[in-house]
């Protein structure tokens, strides 16, 4: 087995400040993660590893910070890992960066499965997964939460959807996006720890991936930021404190009318 | 002009009605562009109200493809068929609901067809002057809007996130036309097979469809408790949510996990009972119509959100809410008779 697993690293609070000009993200000064929903992505592949042999490897598209995240999830037991980062993949949206991603897991070649997390927590948007896929013709199960079985180069799965589960079956290659439903991550080992600080993590650029320099970055990217704002999120609630049975009854009486006035009864 | 497209979602033998959303949606997009409204329907064994339906919820015209490879959702054949239809046709604009299809399916179009997508969409509208779609967003966990466009590729593709638009009312004297496709079997051909549906009992309403939420958080206190919170969602005839600590205690499934790292809702209403309203909670339900919060500490983060706060014990509130709830539809029910 040759799994691949796309991983994002995102900065860490949800505070994160956006340059107006560019609508892009300043990352300087903010502390930085493998995004929360990958380390799902990587127990997954991790366990698929233990349990039919094989290779896990780590891709990650961003700059040079961004090693942090593939050694990490080298700790916690990945095999190998691969940095996609050149200045001319800046400002990728979903389109141009799956399309990064992809012809990086195109040369690494051979591979069983890919792996992502069902979105990124920065970003927000779940669409590089079933870009990735796209790219590679690869048969697709997002929002997956259960592996069922692996046998005779297919995979059953579960995936979440509304009102329930779904089952379906597919031949590998082939992709998936799972949720966090599907595995408990475990921490990086401090033998990991140790393997991951000497390992050397190869960086490729876009001759090493073969791009087309059109799809790159902006250029290559069919969308555009018009704007960037921050939503007003406070109300003009009103508050009522309950102090005894009389505040009680009014706080209910409250919601009642409130229920009422706006026909939720 | 090309037409404005719209998605209807249809799974298990019926028309979903975030359909009708796109459509209220697609409609104000139409008119500003002057052109026609289209639904596309993919499916099998498509009856000829849910067609009907579509043209009395405002489409001009509704493509149908109907066939047995059709009849589950499965990503490869959806997208093949879609992309026929795209090339015939080049709708300019092309919208699908934010549901677990539309977000499988459409980045697996836009990918093939070169074109932008933008995901989640609360806002859209047309810009002055070039007629380009502007798509807005929450992202960054909803700390932040954007507004993006797809200046030179079609169609301007997006999703859109269910109940953020009311459905549109039907109007029977509508008319509209009605364009079967046929495709060859080598265009259903997949690597993938749909085995069978499990229905989730505990999600007989889910989050994601649900026009009121009752969630509750860790504030709860204990399993047991939670029947209140399912109590008061189902006389509401809404969905329960609950908190990320809720979930990770084993309370409740992941499947009512309102927040980052979990479902993304806009209900008409959010009841948040003992829940502190930390930023990742919040990501997920923020832009809910109106909010309510129950909540003991009267510095909790979610009174900032919350239409009404009441600071005060959940276990005391609840059930007397409950029970007046109760009372007041029985004196309804008996009004009416
Ligand atoms: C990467 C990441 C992702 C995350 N994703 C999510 C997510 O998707 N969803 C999510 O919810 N969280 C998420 N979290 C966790 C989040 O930070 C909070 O820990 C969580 O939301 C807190 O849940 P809570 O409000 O139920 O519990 P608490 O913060 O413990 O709050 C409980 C509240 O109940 C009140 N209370 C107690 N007893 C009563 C009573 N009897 N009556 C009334 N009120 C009472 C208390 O005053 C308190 O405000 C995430 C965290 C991280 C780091
Ligand atoms: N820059 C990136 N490098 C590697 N993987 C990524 C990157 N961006 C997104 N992914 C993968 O795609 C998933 C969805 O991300 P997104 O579409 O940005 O929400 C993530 O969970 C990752 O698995």
């Amino acid at each position: 087995m040759k799994i691949v697993v796309p991983i994002k690293q995102v900065p860490e609070t949800s505070n994160v400040k956006m340059n107006p000009e560019t609508g892009t993200m300043v990352r300087e000064g903010v502390e930085s993660i493998i995004n929360p929903l990958d380390l799902y992505a990587i127990e997954t592949a991790i366990r698929l590893k233990e349990k039919f042999g094989g290779q896990v490897i780590v891709i990650s598209m961003g700059p040079d910070k961004a090693l942090e995240a593939i050694k990490e999830a080298i700790a916690m037991g990945c095999d190998d890992g691969i940095l996609l980062s050149d200045r001319k993949f800046a400002g990728s949206d979903t389109w141009a960066t799956s399309y990064v991603i992809a012809n990086g897991i195109k040369q690494i070649g051979d591979f069983d499965l890919v792996i992502c997390g069902e979105r990124a927590t920065d970003g927000d948007t779940a669409q590089v997964g079933p870009g990735i896929a796209s790219f590679l013709d690869l048969p697709l199960s997002t929002f997956t939460s259960e592996i069922l079985s692996l046998n005779d180069g297919k995979i059953k799965v579960r995936r979440l959807v509304e009102g329930g589960y779904e089952e379906i079956e597919l031949e590998l290659p082939a992709a998936l996006t799972v949720v966090k439903e599907i595995s408990d991550p475990r921490l990086p080992t401090l033998r990991g720890k140790l393997k991951a600080k000497k390992m050397e993590i190869p960086v490729w650029g876009p001759q090493n991936i073969n791009a087309d320099e059109e799809n790159l970055g902006l250029k290559g990217s069919p969308t555009r930021v018009v704007k960037i704002f921050t939503p007003k999120v406070t109300r003009e609630g009103e508050k009522i404190i309950v102090k005894d049975e009389k505040t009680l009854n009014e706080a209910v009486d409250k919601i009642m009318d409130y229920l009422i006035k706006k026909e939720f009864i | 002009m090309g037409e404005v497209w719209t998605l209807a979602e249809f799974r298990h033998g019926e028309l979903s009605s975030v359909s009708y959303e796109l459509l209220n949606r697609g409609k104000n997009l139409s008119q500003k562009l002057d052109t026609a409204l289209a639904s596309v329907i993919l499916g099998y064994d498509i009856k000829k109200e849910d067609i009907d339906e579509l043209i009395a919820r405002g489409a001009d015209k509704v493509y149908v493809v109907d066939d047995k490879n059709l009849e589950n959702f499965l990503v490869e054949s959806y997208a093949n068929v879609l992309i026929a239809l795209l090339d015939e046709y080049k709708p300019d604009i092309f919208i699908a609901a934010a549901t677990t299809t539309g977000r499988t399916l459409m980045p697996y179009v836009a990918v093939r067809k070169k074109t932008g997508l933008t995901a989640d969409c609360t806002v859209l509208d047309i810009e002055e002057g070039t007629g380009n779609l502007l798509q807005t967003r929450p992202a960054i966990g909803g700390n932040i809007l954007a507004t993006i466009k797809t200046p030179n590729t079609r169609p301007q593709m997006a999703t859109v996130r269910p109940h953020s638009m009311k459905p549109a009312m039907p109007d029977k004297n509508r008319n509209g036309e009605v364009i079967y496709k046929k495709y060859d079997e080598s265009l259903f051909k997949t690597r993938s097979k749909y085995l069978r549906f499990i229905k989730d009992e505990s999600q007989q309403v889910t989050v994601q469809d649900a026009k009121v939420i009752v969630a509750g958080g860790k504030g709860v206190g204990k399993e047991e408790n939670f029947a209140i919170i399912d109590e008061l969602a189902e006389l509401l005839g809404g969905a329960v949510g609950a908190s990320r600590d809720v979930v990770d205690r084993g309370w409740k499934t992941y499947p009512h996990q309102i927040g980052l790292s979990g479902k993304t809702v806009s209900p008409a209403l959010y009841i948040a009972a003992g829940i502190s309203g930390a930023v990742q909670h919040i990501a997920g339900m923020q832009t809910s119509e109106n909010i309510i919060a129950i909540n003991k500490d009267s510095d909790a983060q979610i009174f900032h959100l919350a239409n009404l706060g009441i600071v005060g014990d959940l276990n005391e509130v609840l059930p007397l809410l409950i029970e007046r709830i109760k009372e007041y539809k029985a004196k309804e029910a008996s009004a009416n008779v």
